[in-house]
């Protein structure tokens, strides 16, 4: 995958699309290629419920959601996207930065 | 006859009963309250508890001495909310309550088994302890006094929290404890977060995160908890860190009321869904939900329903009358955060604008510092529980103003 996808995506400062429209299935293996994850089944059922959850309440969902809602458990999701599950998840399947709860 | 039913005497049952019962006429309206505990608890004190500085009796009135007299206070567990029936169940003798309007102020607390091993695992209230309830607090209190010292880990499971500045304040408190010990070179503290950095507004994240530091607090950020290890005293996180312990202070996993969930009105977490400016239920337009149950992104604290309180008396009062909901919440939240030795600061915003430096009620004057540290704000914080008893408790009129303004903040 290249970067050349990218090149007329726009993004916001911390690397988040600002428009989930402009995803493509595509644009995903490409964003993930930039944290040095290459997408398998598993990563999809994640980025799947991501974009139905966030079609359907304007949010990306918590990790305790997706846990919820997903035959994907918590230490799955971490071994699937390395660091921070939530944040990286919502950057691949092209949704914007989830709102930190205070 | 029509009823408003308050499920809930805590900060925001309390105050709403008080504020609707000078509000409804009583020959048309008859309002009840239930709550399952007798006792109402200060929950801000609880951070004192531990290091000795508030007793027990500090923090404890009977429920019932702030609810008013025309109000029926009962006292049950809550079996089911049936918000289509517009009725609730109560375990005690059955009952039924039917509602023309309902209040939800359930709060939110500590769920300890969501997490593995640390209720079930051994450690639980022998070196692992919580200070987000009384037993906790006081059980911790007892244990501090006799501890020679050691690896203090301090672990915060999962956001959202109840007060989430409590876990720093208590890290500050901490280390001037173990200081006026003469042990402080005896203990480690470590701040184990699942937040990036030492909060989560920018400004404040920065100011407090050079505080841990000059305090040799270290700040283990991004940490996940998986599970605790008691044979080992270790937790650890899912990326696949451990960090070995001598005394755990868990903040567990927050969630709200059970009976929430129960009743299929909540979120995961059983969070009621509630408009973030009206504070009405997203679902059903005769219920309202004040504090701690509500899944909006403010925080969970006594000022913030302070604040929220005349937007929803104004909004329930509109409502009632067939007319539009025009009380909007702005997010406002207002904390003093103790840095110990007889410091704290002072932080101040709302949805839109993070904490900024400046003064504050009075612009240019304060007397409060916003964002530094200063004696004057720690007798404010210490003033509060006088306050909360005597005016938020009993109806009175606060000397803060209400709506968040940026007169006197430096942006």
């Amino acid at each position: 995958m290249s970067e050349d996808i990218l090149a007329n995506i726009a993004f916001d400062a911390d690397g988040f699309m600002t428009d989930a429209n402009a995803w493509t299935p595509e644009i995903a293996h490409a964003l993930a290629a930039r944290e040095g994850i290459e997408l398998t089944e598993r990563h999809w059922v994640v980025l799947n419920y991501a974009r139905a959850e966030f079609k359907a309440k304007g949010e990306a969902p918590t990790l305790r959601n997706i846990t919820k809602n997903t035959d994907v458990s918590t230490k799955e999701l971490y071994a699937l996207f390395p660091g921070g599950p939530g944040k990286l998840a919502a950057k691949i399947a092209g949704l914007k930065k989830p709102t930190g709860c205070i | 006859m029509k009823t408003l039913l308050i499920l809930g005497a805590g900060t925001a049952g309390t105050m709403i009963a008080k504020k609707m019962s000078q509000k409804l006429d009583s020959q048309q309206w008859r309002i009840i309250v239930v709550d399952r505990n007798e006792q109402h608890y200060y929950q801000p004190g609880f951070l004192f508890l531990p290091f000795g500085s508030y007793k027990p009796q500090d923090v404890v009135q009977p429920k019932r001495r702030y609810i008013p007299n025309r109000v029926e206070f009962i006292l049950s567990d809550i079996e089911r909310i049936e918000p289509e029936a517009n009725r609730v169940l109560l375990t005690e003798n059955k009952r039924a309550i039917s509602y023309d309007y309902l209040v939800i102020a359930t709060g939110c607390d500590i769920r300890p088994e969501e997490t593995e091993g640390l209720l079930d695992g051994g450690g639980w209230r022998n070196n692992i302890f919580d200070f987000y309830t009384y037993e906790g607090a006081v059980a911790l209190s007892h244990f501090l006094e006799k501890w020679p010292g050691g690896r203090l880990v301090l672990n915060v499971a999962e956001m959202p929290i109840k007060c989430p500045v409590a876990p720093l304040e208590f890290l500050f408190l901490a280390d001037e404890f173990f200081t006026r010990r003469g042990i402080r070179n005896k203990v480690e503290l470590i701040y184990a977060t699942p937040l990036s950095g030492a909060f989560t507004k920018p400004k404040s994240a920065a100011l407090l995160g050079g505080l841990l530091e000059k305090k040799h607090i270290h700040l283990e950020p991004d940490f996940a908890i998986s599970d605790v290890d008691s044979s080992a005293n270790a937790i650890h996180s899912y990326d696949g860190r451990e960090l070995p312990f001598d005394l755990l202070i868990t903040i567990p996993v927050n969630g709200g009321a059970k009976v929430i969930g129960q009743s299929g009105m909540g979120n995961d977490l059983d969070f009621v869904p509630t408009d973030k400016f009206t504070l009405q239920s997203k679902k059903w337009p005769n219920i309202w939900v004040m504090g701690d149950a509500a899944d909006i992104p403010a925080s969970k604290a006594g000022a913030v329903v302070h604040f929220q309180l005349e937007v929803v008396v104004e909004n329930i009062l509109a409502h009632m009358a067939g007319r539009e909901l025009h009380a909007k919440f702005d997010g406002h939240a207002s904390c003093y955060i103790e840095t110990g030795f007889n410091k704290a600061l002072l932080i101040d915003f709302n949805y839109d604008t993070e904490p900024l430096p400046g003064h504050y009620p009075i612009p240019g004057i304060g007397p409060f510092s916003l964002l530094s540290e200063s004696v004057i704000n720690h007798w404010g914080k210490l003033g509060f529980r006088f306050m909360y008893w005597n005016l938020m408790m009993r109806g009175l009129p606060m000397p803060v103003p209400d709506k968040f303004s940026m007169a006197g903040k430096q942006a």
